[in-house]
């Protein structure tokens, strides 16, 4: 029997490529880079099968420094871009590199069609709160009153939650991380990865130019347990630094932050379901960071696995339409309806 | 595979992404939709990706007349994109011509790895007209060949008949490349901004659409070879001449007909026809378009004859024209 040769695994270094990466030093966008790199080797798929799609902002350049196919589209696109490219082959691994402002100013409109479409795109949105490309004006998810290059006495529209506006679109997956936190973001990404539909992964991302510290709360080593919440399917919703505080549902069905002890116990807590099949549960999670005391939710919001993705369902459609008709012939259709001869 | 999109900026996009994994891909639009369409025309423009644009004109701008014809989408078409952005334009000038043309756009697509604009309008979309049924081996055939062989390729290495670069489709192993909006460099792909390869991207481009005229067939006017007047036109006006062009003729004047099916690149041997006539009259549904780029053009003195009433022209409005330039 001869040995089957089995091309070397890939790593790491088969996902770079050779062109200068041109963000700031100290950008938050290369660790999310080096995570990506670190994940794809991991999943099992073939190089020439990962598609990287953008659309124009600092995170959009993403495509050229991975070795990969990759397109860089025009700004806000990259979600109807990938739609075609999935409709067309559903067998490719495509993801889209985008930003605060690419997918949820610009593109907002493509975000939410493809999330309630549930294509099967895999979104990492790197949220910096800010418009770094054009050197720091206000974003979508800029908080209120954001002082900025075109708003110098604060911003006046309320910010979207990008958390809660895919769940809102129905998403099929939703999930949050962080560039620093470099484990918890690669183990998101690959939850993103299994999932086959529609994977949104916010990405809080540090812009140190033009909004630096914008999630210092967050990230911070001595404040972020006190600020962050662990999402773990399964698993009560506790945080704290001493793991003394947790998420509880009121009989109103609204949720509370309370202190354990005292008789209340973890027991008491919400175990978190991502699994749960009504998006107004994790809809409620992706609300609570905007409620004075709660913490703010990071990991998989919610992954529910039982929609079709669409290019399975259109492709799926053809075939059958195909099964019951036969395959189009292009002479019997010009021939079809009103038609005579003349002699 | 048909896929109505959220917008006609994702009817478009969505169609570059089905291109870019190997599909012949077309949107289609109508006067406001080929405005919203603008800016992925120039992405197609400079990935240099084969796609077919439909644009049914209607009366603009804005809204317009939603339902009744024009042919003021020309210039538009010609030009409607940021920079330096030719794109092939053809022009249907009969219900059963939009057949051919539409295979026709597709061919120098895929051939030229190039956007290609269709334009229609609401009189030829709305029209009818009896057909022959093509016998299927008619219709020409027209190849695609994907790359495939890693060794020496280069994702703008260019074809040196057509111009165009190899069409690598994802999932072909060894081929993974990054294309973009952003200037590329010749041949590598690689981002640049380097003054001179600008410059030479920009004349790339602009030489691969004028290549396609290696492929246009001189053209001939209908009636009279040489004479005292020859009409250009282009699109759903062709019925209307024809008829005018009969009776006229018929009165023993000397007139030829040409109707355009190429916009751009034009018919190489267009300027020798305009030299066998004494005036040129340009009927079109619109200000003038034709007309512009013909003076700007050949520096000819053709003279227009311009209806812009959402109605097609009346063979009495072309005869009457016809007679007021042949009689002073």
């Amino acid at each position: 029997m001869g040995t089957a040769t089995l091309p070397p695994p890939l790593t790491k270094k088969d996902f770079q490529t050779d062109q200068e990466v041109r963000w700031c030093p100290g950008c938050g966008d290369y660790a999310i880079l080096s995570a990506v790199q670190a994940v794809f080797p991991e999943l099992g798929i073939k190089k020439e099968n990962f598609v990287i799609v953008s659309g124009i902002g600092c995170s959009s350049r993403f495509p050229y420094y991975m070795n990969t196919y990759g397109f860089h589209t025009i700004h806000g696109r990259a979600p109807a871009v990938a739609t075609g490219l999935k409709a067309i082959r559903p067998d490719l691994e495509v993801w889209v590199a985008t930003g605060d402002g690419d997918a949820l100013s610009i593109g907002g409109n493509h975000t939410i069609h493809m999330l309630r479409r549930n294509v099967g795109i895999k979104v990492l949105l790197f949220n910096n709160k800010i418009y770094g490309l054009t050197k720091g004006q206000y974003s979508p998810t800029s908080e209120l009153n954001k002082k900025a290059k075109s708003t110098p006495f604060g911003s006046l529209d309320r910010p979207f939650n990008p958390v809660s506006l895919a769940i809102g679109s129905e998403a099929t997956f939703v999930a949050r991380s962080v560039d620093v936190f470099q484990g918890h973001l690669k183990d998101t990404l690959k939850h993103a990865a299994a999932h086959r539909g529609s994977a949104y992964v916010e990405i809080l991302q540090n812009c140190n130019i033009f909004n630096d510290g914008a999630w210092f709360s967050l990230t911070d080593r001595d404040a972020r347990s006190e600020h962050v919440l662990q999402l773990e399917h399964g698993k009560p919703m506790v945080f704290g630094k001493n793991r003394d505080k947790g998420i509880r549902r009121k009989p109103d069905g609204d949720i509370e932050v309370v202190q354990l002890g005292n008789g209340i116990t973890e027991s008491d807590l919400i175990v978190h379901d991502a699994h749960h099949p009504r998006p107004a549960y994790a809809f409620q999670l992706s609300h609570m960071e905007h409620r004075p005391d709660f913490p703010t939710p990071m990991g998989v919001f919610r992954a529910w696995g039982d929609v079709p993705r669409y290019e399975d369902v259109m492709n799926q459609q053809i075939k059958d339409v195909i099964a019951k008709r036969g395959r189009g012939d292009l002479g019997k259709l010009l021939r079809a309806g009103d038609t005579w001869e003349v002699k | 595979m048909t896929f109505q999109a959220e917008d006609e900026i994702a009817a478009i996009t969505s169609s570059i992404g089905a291109a870019y994994a190997g599909a012949l891909a077309i949107t289609t639009t109508s006067g406001p939709g080929m405005a919203l369409k603008t800016e992925a025309m120039g992405l197609a423009v400079a990935v240099e990706i084969p796609l077919v644009i439909c644009d049914i004109q209607r009366g603009g701008p804005s809204t317009g007349l939603p339902t009744k014809t024009e042919q003021a989408d020309l210039l538009q078409a010609l030009f409607g994109r940021n920079s330096e952005a030719p794109i092939p334009v053809l022009a249907a000038s009969t219900p059963a011509d939009c057949f051919w043309v539409a295979i026709e756009a597709s061919r120098i697509a895929v051939k030229y790895m190039v956007p290609v604009i269709i334009l229609s309008d609401g009189y030829l979309a709305n029209g009818a007209e009896p057909w022959r049924i093509p016998e299927l081996s008619q219709i020409p055939d027209f190849p695609v060949k994907f790359a495939s062989d890693p060794n020496g390729f280069l994702p703008y290495k260019r074809d040196p008949l057509t111009l165009a670069r190899p069409w690598a489709v994802p999932g072909t192993p060894g081929l993974e490349h990054r294309i973009g909006g952003l200037e590329k460099q010749d041949p590598t792909g690689n981002i640049n901004y380097e003054p001179l390869n600008h410059e030479n991207m920009v004349r790339i481009r602009a030489a691969k659409v004028a290549a396609v005229a290696q492929e246009i067939p001189n053209v001939l006017p209908a009636g009279d070879l040489e004479g005292d007047l020859l009409i250009v036109a282009w699109g759903s006006t062709c019925g209307s001449i024809t008829a005018a062009l009969k009776t006229q003729r018929a009165k023993g004047r000397k007139i030829g007909h040409l109707h355009l099916r190429y916009l751009n690149p034009l018919p190489s041997n267009l300027g020798d026809i305009f030299k066998r006539y004494k005036k040129i009259l340009v009927p079109e549904l619109n200000m003038g378009q034709l007309l512009w780029v013909l003076r700007a053009k050949f520096l000819v003195d053709a003279v227009g004859l311009n209806k812009i009433q959402g109605r097609p022209f009346k063979q009495a409005e072309l005869e009457q024209k016809i007679e007021e330039m042949l009689e002073l």
